[in-house]
Formats: C-alpha cells, structure tokens, sequence
C-alpha cells in the first residue's frame, strides 16, 4: 500500500521537475505544489487513520479521556477539576464500575495552550478510543478541543467553561456532542450585576476586563447590560491585556472617576494583580467578578490584606450543607487531606454525572451516551441539582462568595428566574 | 490635578524598570556592537534568584538583592565566554542569531527546572505607602524604593565609567576596540566586565519588579527586554545617559497611553516609538551629542 503511494510521489515530483524545465511558469507550479501537498497529507492521514483502529478496545474497561490544563497559567483549574475527576471514578469503580466495566482515564496535559488543547482533543478522539472526552476547563481551550470532538461525534463535556458559545455555535445552532455543567458566563454576569444593585447597593459603578478571553467579555457585557437595565450607571469600561503587570495607570484613571463598585471579571493571576495595586493605590470599593477568583493564588498574588470587599459568583461552597456536599466533602478530605474547592466540586459531579448517562445510556456507545446525556433531568450532585437543556447548557443555581481578609465566606444563594 | 501626579509616579516607577534593563544593552552594545537579545532573560533569571533567595532561605530585601546581581553577573560572563567571544569576529547577523537562541535556552531552561506557573514573591517589603494631597496621591514604598535604588546604580555605573582606570579601558574599547587593544588595554577583561555590570542591572531590574508587582514567571523578560531594547534605541544606542532618558521616557509615555485608555494598545505605542525613532533620527535622543559611546 505504502509503494503505490510512493509512486504517486515520485510521478508527481517527475511532474513537477518537467513543468519546471519546460516552463517554468510559477504560478501553474505553486497550483501544482499545493496538489502533492493535498495528496501527501491524503496519504499521511490514511497512515494515521490505519494506526488508530489499530489499537484494540479493551472491552472490560470504559476509556473516558480527560483534556486538562495541568501545567501552565490556569493550572490550578485544571488541577483541581481532575483530583475531583479521579476522586469520583475511584469511588465508582471501587463500587463495582459502570456496566459492570471499569473507567479507565487517559489523562493528558494541554499545558493551557488552544493549540495544546486541540492536539489532545485529536489524539484522544483517534488515537486512544475515548467514549467521552472532558476538559478542557477554560473556554478559550474548550472551544478549541471541540473540533476534533465533533468530527469523531464523541461526546465532550466540560465543567468549567462557561463561555455562552461553547455549545452553541455563532448561528445559534446547538454543537450536537458538546454539554457543560456549568452556568454561562452571561448568566454569570447578570446575577453579579443584580447583587451589585439589590445587594449592595451600588449605583455607578466601573468595568476593567481582558480584552484578550472571551469569559471576561462575556460577562462583562451581560453585566453592564443588566445593570443598565436596573438603573445602575457604568462609568468606564476599560480593557487590559491578560499577562499585563502594570494596571497602576488604568486604575489610577478609574479612580478618578470616584466608583461605587468595579467590576473585575477575568482569571485570578491577573486579578490578583489588580486588586493589589488597586488597594495600593488607595481604591477600596467593592470589587465583583465571577469564578475566574476561585483559586488560591489569588490570596498568594493580592495577600490578605487587599482582599476585603470582594464578591464572586461561584459554583459551589464549602461551608453547604446539603447531604451531597458533606459527603463529598468528607471523601475529598480523605484523599487529598484538605477542604476541596469549587473546580474539585465541579470534576466530581461531572464524573458521576457521566457514570449515571453511561448508566442510562446502557452501553458504553458514543451515539447512546449522547443521548442520555441530553435527557438529564434533576440530577443531584454537590453543585446543586443539574438538568441539560436544549442547548446543552445546566440549569442551576449560583452561589455568591464573600472574601474577608482573603477568606471565602458562603454569602448566599441566587436561583436562576 | 492629583491624577497627574499619580501618573507620573506610576511611569517613573515601571521607566526605572526599563532604563535599568536599557543600560545592559547599551553598554554592550557600545563596546561589541551586539545587541544582546538574551539580556531580558538574565533579568529573569536574577527575578528567580531573588524569589529563591527571599523565599527559600528568608534573606532580606537588599542581600537578596546584592547576591542576585552577584550572580547574574557572572551569568552574563559565563554567557559571553561560551556564545559571543568565539563569534567576535564573525558577521553581526551570526552573533545576533546566537543572542536570541541563548534568550530562549535560558527561557526553556529555566521553565524545565521551574515549571511554566507564575510564582509570586512573598512581602519582603512592608507595605507603607506616603500619602499627599487629601490622599489622591499614592507614593508606595515600593515606588520608593525602586526609583532610588534605579537612582543609586545608575549613579554609581557613571562614576565607575568616568572615574576608574576599568571605566577608562571601557570607553577607550568603545572608541576602538582594536586600537584600545594595541595601546595595551585587556579587551577581553573589558568584555567580560561589561557584561558582568550589565547583567548585573538587568538581575536588579529582575528582583525588584518581582517585589514591586510580586509575580515571575519563565517568560517575564521576553517583552520587558524588548521594551528595554526600545527604550536603549529611544535614548540613543551606545549612550548611557540616553538610556535612562530612554527608559524613564518610555514608561511615562506607556503610563500615559494607558491613562488614556489605549492599555490595549500600549506594547504596539512601544514599537511604533522604535519604528519612528529608526526613520526619524536613527541616533536616539542622545545619540549624537554625546561623543563616548560606553
């Protein structure tokens, strides 16, 4: 098989060199070029193709593949979503497994690239026989592992991207293998922005978001949207680029405009940043922003001292006490021997919430998975009861955390209307 | 009124940062004509060292410091004995390429040993801050501190290069390097000390951004050398007074583009500045005044 094609090859480059002497016409050759391109990249991913039904399905076991940020600048939720990820399939397959088979993870890290993110996507989807891809967790990569997904039609299920476009594409059309379990970025923003108002209080208020990801400018249109509405003012709306250090000039320029409230949606490396040159800069109003905070390099990066008056919407908090949670809870403490936090939550239900589709779906079938995964209807996991709605997104409530001197504090609970 | 001020106190500090990193490439630029892209990454390397240092063995803020730019100096020499002094004579191109392979050696390198996470310094200084005008006027510590120690070597770079007899070999090697090397002077002492002051610099612009803004990572000094590249070029490449005017003036101007809301657009301010400085008036600022090239 490899002959004939090296044939073509060699006819091809034949080709080429006769154009070439006869002519030497550069257009008609780049033509020409660009076909042997196409047919060597033919015959490379017929090489591919033959090498991935190579590797038998081991029928005793479910490959679920995990696509994970677990080095690089968003480590931490990648992280934090898979100890909760292997926490639950541990428990699972300790319980007798699904189907009477056992799950077993591939684990691979995409380092919190999108190039990264959709290589592991392509090998997970080709190379390792997957009946369910989960990860990545920031938007910006999911979006980028959903192509290979939806080629291969295996399910991808991410429980932390909350971009609005993740499972729906810019049509409006739903993306048939794609589900989140987590709420949208806009949904984020416009609760933020009705607790900034009813809550605390806060009438004029300033926006600071990267201009550089999708989940920053998501949710600060929704929340300027819907503070608008409420007949709230937004004074300025400034842009910073994520990486940046220096933030002192913007925030010296917002402090001029003598703010209620700012609201700093973005990822706690760069927040950290903010918030502690916004205190340092003498501008202690409250500050809002969404479960980009949730991690414990932002109290590393701001310190205590700079973290008073801050809220976050967030998925879950340690201090709930329904029956899932406590358990939960009590296992993570056993396993990793401290108190897990909203992205371990977030792994965990999602695990199990796979176990219970492939339970439902009643074989380990990529077609049949998908479709039990968009019939979940009230399942109870620690994040809250969860249902999937058309557009393969959760309906669930958020929850609104509280900093004091770097503590998350449960503040309260705010439903979905 | 009070915003200017502020303003102001936030572009003197972040130029500090710059015509720190600015003086290395200009002083070896001076003397070798090379333009030594990995200059950058010896201030981060001097960021982790500080970071190591302050963190690991609780060292404070100005021996950290000091043995932060003890050892990046001798980072620079080793550099310059093993990549540049075999290429002195060869084209210009050849020891540039080289220059930014050693920037991304040190990069990965430093990335393999560290991992890629940001790490954050911990709080070396106390936060005081002084306050002027009813308070709308912020002048941390930390500014304080980075202005004068800025202040405090760059003073002391000008008088070891106008005062003692290396100083004086320095600026008879950027003359004429050959020349120099006829009337007896050790160019090659000459080379490596250069390195070893500029390197050191750039390891103090290093362990004080750490403590000012109290993040690293393996690839913090990518753009910040790039700038500091600019603002050499700004100031007049090859003049040690045009590169602190260079780097004071490029923060201010990135201070002020920001403060204007272009925060988005500020690194593209930086180059445009370059690009217009090349076609404008090659020589920077300073350039053609000053007639010593060190």
């Amino acid at each position: 098989m490899i002959s004939d094609e090296d044939g073509i090859i060699i006819s091809y480059t034949r080709l080429l060199n006769n154009i070439k002497v006869m002519g030497g016409r550069v257009m008609k050759m780049m033509k020409k070029r660009l076909t042997f391109v196409t047919v060597l990249v033919l015959i490379l991913s017929l090489v591919v193709g033959c090498s991935s039904t190579g590797g038998a399905n081991n029928s005793d076991e479910i490959r679920v593949g995990l696509n994970y940020e677990l080095t690089g600048e968003t480590a931490t939720y990648g992280q934090g979503l898979v100890e909760g990820i292997e926490l639950a399939f541990e428990e699972i397959n300790n319980n007798g497994g699904v189907l009477g088979k056992k799950i077993k993870m591939i684990k691979i890290d995409n380092q919190s690239k999108a190039t990264e993110a959709t290589n592991v996507s392509t090998r997970l989807a080709t190379r390792e026989n997957v009946v369910v891809m989960l990860g990545p967790a920031t938007s910006g990569n999911t979006k980028a592992a959903i192509p290979p997904a939806m080629q291969n039609k295996i399910p991808l299920i991410s429980a932390s991207a909350t971009a609005d476009d993740v499972t729906v594409d810019s049509n409006g059309n739903v993306k048939e293998y794609v589900f989140k379990t987590c709420f949208n970025d806009s949904f984020q923003g416009v609760m933020m922005a009705q607790f900034a108002f009813n809550d605390l209080q806060l009438r004029n208020v300033a926006i600071l978001a990267d201009s550089t990801s999708d989940y920053a400018q998501g949710l600060s249109k929704a929340f300027q949207e819907t503070i608008e509405e409420l007949g709230g003012k937004v004074l300025a709306v400034e842009a910073y680029q994520a990486g940046d250090t220096d933030y002192k000039a913007v925030l010296t320029n917002l402090k001029g405009l003598n703010p209620e409230g700012l609201f700093v949606p973005g990822y706690y490396e760069d927040v950290g940043l903010i918030i502690r040159q916004a205190r340092e800069l003498g501008l202690n109003v409250p500050i809002l922003g969404g479960d980009g905070y949730e991690s414990p390099k932002l109290l590393e990066i701001a310190g205590a001292s700079a973290l008073n008056d801050i809220y976050y919407s967030s998925h879950y908090s340690s201090q709930d006490d329904s029956q899932e949670a406590v358990d939960f809870r009590e296992s993570f403490k056993e396993k990793y021997g401290r108190e897990p936090d909203a992205f371990n939550a977030l792994g965990y239900d999602m695990a199990y919430l796979v176990a219970d589709a492939l339970e439902r779906a009643g074989e380990a079938d990529t077609e049949k998975l998908k479709e039990a995964l968009e019939a979940t209807d009230g399942f109870e996991g620690v994040t809250g009861v969860l249902s999937i709605d058309e557009k393969h997104n959760p309906v669930k409530s958020v929850t609104i955390i509280e900093l004091k001197d770097g503590e998350p504090v449960f503040l309260k609970k705010l439903d979905p209307q | 009124m009070e915003q200017v001020f502020q303003q102001m106190i936030n572009g003197i500090s972040l130029g500090g940062i710059y015509a720190l990193m600015a003086l290395g490439y200009t002083m070896v630029y001076g003397i070798i004509n090379l333009i030594n892209f990995a200059h950058g990454d010896i201030y981060m390397v001097g960021a982790y060292v500080g970071f190591a240092l302050t963190t690991f063995f609780n060292i404070g803020f100005l021996p950290a410091l000091l043995i932060s730019m003890a050892a990046t100096s001798l980072l620079g020499i080793i550099i310059e004995k093993i990549a540049y002094k075999p290429l002195r004579k060869s084209p210009r191109i050849t020891a540039l390429i080289t220059a930014i392979s050693i920037s991304l050696l040190l990069q990965y390198t430093m990335m393999y040993f560290v991992g890629p996470q940001t790490r954050t310094f911990p709080e070396v200084l106390e936060s005081k801050s002084l306050k002027f005008l009813n308070g709308n006027v912020i002048l941390d510590v930390k500014n304080i501190y980075i202005i004068a120690i800025t202040l405090i070597l760059m003073i002391a770079l000008q008088f070891i290069v106008r005062k003692t007899k290396m100083g004086k070999a320095m600026r008879a090697s950027s003359y004429d390097l050959e020349a120099a090397e006829l009337m007896g002077v050790n160019v090659n002492k000459v080379i490596s000390f250069t390195f070893a002051m500029g390197s050191a610099l750039a390891g103090a612009a290093g362990v004080l951004v750490g403590i000012y803004y109290n993040t690293i990572n393996p690839l913090m000094g990518s753009l910040p050398g790039l700038k500091a590249f600019v603002a050499a070029v700004l100031g007049g490449i090859g003049a040690i007074p045009g590169a602190v005017l260079g780097g004071f003036s490029l923060g201010i101007i990135e201070t002020i583009v920001s403060a204007n809301g272009g925060s988005v657009f500020k690194d593209a301010v930086a180059f445009l500045i370059l690009i217009l400085v090349l076609l404008v008036r090659p020589n920077g600022l300073l350039g053609k005044t000053a007639k010593e090239k060190v």
